[in-house]
């Protein structure tokens, strides 16, 4: 066993002096000015006009489909809906820096990366409609996708447990061999959750290669970051952990895929998380079931509408001509008859058989659950007109 | 055979998962180089790596936030958790999580192949918390199991068969009998399917019913009514969720009576929710009300723990009074 000197890296000093806060300087990496033009001393990404189309429609399709969707939700066609209106490059900018193999676990406000994995219309419509071509089996509320195929984590309400687990993910990819990485999604206020600090502590420890992404987006629902923590904000956190961090203006593309890129080299070659803290802007309320208008200004919104992601970005493609004006309206007209028809297609398919109530529960139906299935269905067959969605699969 | 305490029978059954399977990894608070405050995972770490076999830092959420990433994952995670009575910050990602996953992702990913090993319960001293047993808050959270042994060989066989089970499961092991309980134990390997009691002596007057440390004061209190001539059936639950209801329902109508001896408070206890369903089950085979013999609705005490704690006199005297009845 060697001796262990825990004050080994501790320097001395024989002055009073408390550290205030603001000491250290965590400054925002920014590459693509809100003006769509490169700053003079930043570095473009090595970034390819493919790739770069391929992120630009994404933010676009995302976009497309957070206005529809929400549209829909007003109609009463979908019982809730959550917009990622204003974040779009911090997630697909990061999502695109990826390998397909990495695993991603968000928390909610991710569909850009789904999106840019490749998740169709009919895949988002047919869980927003909880039907039985849904692979959660219509268990779970609108906008609570996972995918399998596409190393997309099924997402659950509860803010902050995929931190941790995102650790545990990662460091079993490692033990694994494989090369590939864990990447977690998370917004400023799910970061006060105790998830957050036992992940990233776990995480640095246990020398997870995972990326740790926070969305600094200012408010959690109507709570504003000022009212959430007193710190130099999530960053600062990082380094009290001992983890890689980056601060990064969250609403350019570029600078966002550059420290991810960054960040999943130093992840994968070291075995180490990083955290990155995106710094954006919730344009969109918080979700379907909130109004911002009862805690933020228009005034305020209008200043972020200037930074929008999306103009910035296609400012840029243009300069580069990478991108002509009509391309993008074809696609946008492509994209919103997409989702249109993916949308009419998905409410008509009818949700998963009754019977599917008690599966996958266990990995086999206990006995107990087999009794209640059975009771249940002989109490439909009594009340068919009460349970109209699956009387007519019981029979009389 | 050999003769092991419980810790011995449980250190031999991870030797023996992490011996079959790489993908076991087992981790927890001092459970590294030290092998546990309880030496449950001694010697773990200098067989199979550092990697495998590790410390984490304190922090129960985070073990087992850890630990549900690791399984969905597809590793073997068995998790400690030093006290049951600590698993309280774990509760989250248990029963939002752990129970879940595979419901919420419709079998897309699930939890199935993680174990949390937890001590638990009284009768060492340890006052409010490190005496407590948890396990009813753990048998109302729908896809986890919940599994107690009672002995060294049930330990190793009930832990094996916890960690090959394709559910997440709360295995909670009795403290009490760490090593205090000692008995023979098969070298070789062998596990002990879940979900199922066992009749362990058969008998005509009344059913005793328990689990883990309890049922030797079960077997105490049948011993004292043989001396009155009362023929006593002694049933182990061993699994709270999903429970045997089919074993001891047929054990209660051969019987006509069930004493169910818990060490938990008795007010919501897993005794109620027996003592419900075997009265829906079996109304017209009692003779006796179904009756709980528990720890009192206080919190664990220190200095009264031998008065607390539903002893084999408590239950020789409910066992008395329902044959008197």
């Amino acid at each position: 066993m060697n001796d262990r000197n825990h004050l080994g890296n501790v320097s001395v000093t024989h002055e009073v002096r408390i550290i205030e806060n603001g000491l250290l300087d965590i400054p925002m990496l920014a590459i693509l000015d809100a003006d769509g033009t490169v700053y003079p001393q930043a570095k473009e990404p090595e970034i390819n006009q493919q790739l770069a189309i391929k992120m630009y429609h994404t933010m676009l399709y995302t976009r497309m489909l957070d206005e529809r969707m929400v549209a829909a939700q007003r109609q009463g066609r979908i019982s809730f809906y959550l917009a990622s209106t204003g974040e779009e490059a911090a997630v697909v900018g990061s999502a695109a820096a990826l390998s397909a193999d990495d695993m991603i676990m968000s928390q909610y406000r991710e569909q850009g990366a789904l999106a840019f994995r490749g998740y169709t219309s009919a895949q988002f419509m047919n869980q927003m409609f909880s039907n039985r071509l849904d692979p959660n089996k219509g268990r779970q509320m609108p906008i609570h996708y996972g995918d399998k195929a596409l190393n997309f984590m099924t997402i659950s309400s509860p803010l902050g447990t995929q931190i941790p687990q995102a650790a545990g993910y990662a460091y079993g990819q490692k033990l694994a061999g494989n090369d590939a990485l864990t990447i977690c999604y998370f917004g400023e206020g799910a970061a006060s959750e105790g998830d957050f600090h036992a992940g990233l502590n776990m995480a640095a420890v246990l020398d997870c290669p995972v990326i740790f992404f926070c969305r600094n987006n200012g408010y959690a629902i109507s709570t504003p970051a000022e009212e959430q923590f007193a710190g130099d904000g999530i960053a600062s956190r990082g380094i009290g952990y001992g983890v890689r961090t980056i601060r990064v203006d969250g609403n350019d593309p570029l600078a966002v895929y550059s420290a991810t890129v960054k960040a999943r080299e130093l992840a994968l070659s070291a075995s180490q998380p990083v955290l990155i803290e995106a710094m954006t802007y919730r344009l969109a309320a918080h979700s379907t079931s909130d109004d911002p208008s009862g805690y933020r200004s228009k005034k305020e919104e209008e200043k972020w509408r200037l930074k929008d992601p999306l103009e910035r970005f296609k400012v840029w493609l243009l300069n580069k001509g990478w991108l002509k004006k009509e391309d993008t309206e074809n696609y946008l007209k492509e994209v919103r008859s997409d989702i249109l028809t993916a949308l009419k297609a998905a409410e008509k398919v009818p949700v998963n058989p009754i019977s599917d109530i008690v599966e996958d529960v266990y990995s086999e139906v206990p006995w107990h659950l087999k009794a209640q299935r059975e009771a249940l269905l002989e109490h439909i067959k009594r009340y068919p007109d009460k349970y109209p969605k699956t009387a007519g699969e019981v029979g009389k | 055979m050999a003769k092991l305490n419980l810790l011995q029978a449980i250190n031999q059954a991870l030797i023996t998962a992490m011996t079959e399977d790489q993908k076991v990894v087992v981790f927890g608070e001092d459970v590294g180089h030290f092998g546990g405050v309880f030496r449950a995972t001694s010697h773990l770490q200098e067989k199979f790596g550092k990697a495998r076999c590790f410390n984490t830092p304190l922090t129960e959420q985070g073990i087992i936030g850890f630990a549900n990433g690791l399984a969905a994952q597809g590793s073997v995670p068995v998790a400690e958790i030093q006290f049951g009575d600590y698993i309280f910050p774990a509760f989250d990602q248990i029963v939002n999580e752990t129970a879940k996953f595979r419901y919420r992702s419709g079998g897309q990913f699930s939890c199935g192949s993680l174990t949390i090993r937890t001590p638990y319960g009284g009768g060492i001293a340890g006052g409010h918390y490190h005496s407590q047993s948890p396990e009813a808050f753990f048998s109302h959270i729908p896809g986890l199991k919940v599994v107690v042994p009672r002995d060294p060989y049930q330990a190793k066989g009930l832990l094996l068969g916890a960690i090959r089970d394709d559910n997440p499961v709360l295995f909670m092991e009795p403290k009490r009998l760490y090593r205090a309980s000692v008995c023979e134990v098969p070298q070789e390997d062998y596990s002990i399917g879940l979900g199922k009691a066992e009749v362990i002596q058969e008998g005509n007057d009344i059913t005793l019913l328990a689990w883990g440390a309890q049922v030797e004061i079960i077997q105490k209190a049948a011993a004292m009514a043989l001396e009155d001539g009362v023929s006593c059936e002694i049933i182990d639950l061993r699994s709270i969720l999903p429970w045997d209801a089919h074993t001891v329902a047929e054990s209660v109508m051969k019987t006509g009576r069930l004493l169910i001896n818990h060490e938990a408070p008795v007010t919501s206890g897993f005794g109620s929710e027996i003592a419900a369903h075997i009265q829906e089950q079996c109304f017209l085979y009692l003779e006796a009300p179904v009756t709980r013999v528990c720890g009192l609705d206080t919190p664990y005490p220190l200095a009264h723990e031998k008065e607390y704690m539903p002893d084999e006199y408590k239950t020789y005297e409910a066992l008395k009074r329902m044959l008197n009845y």
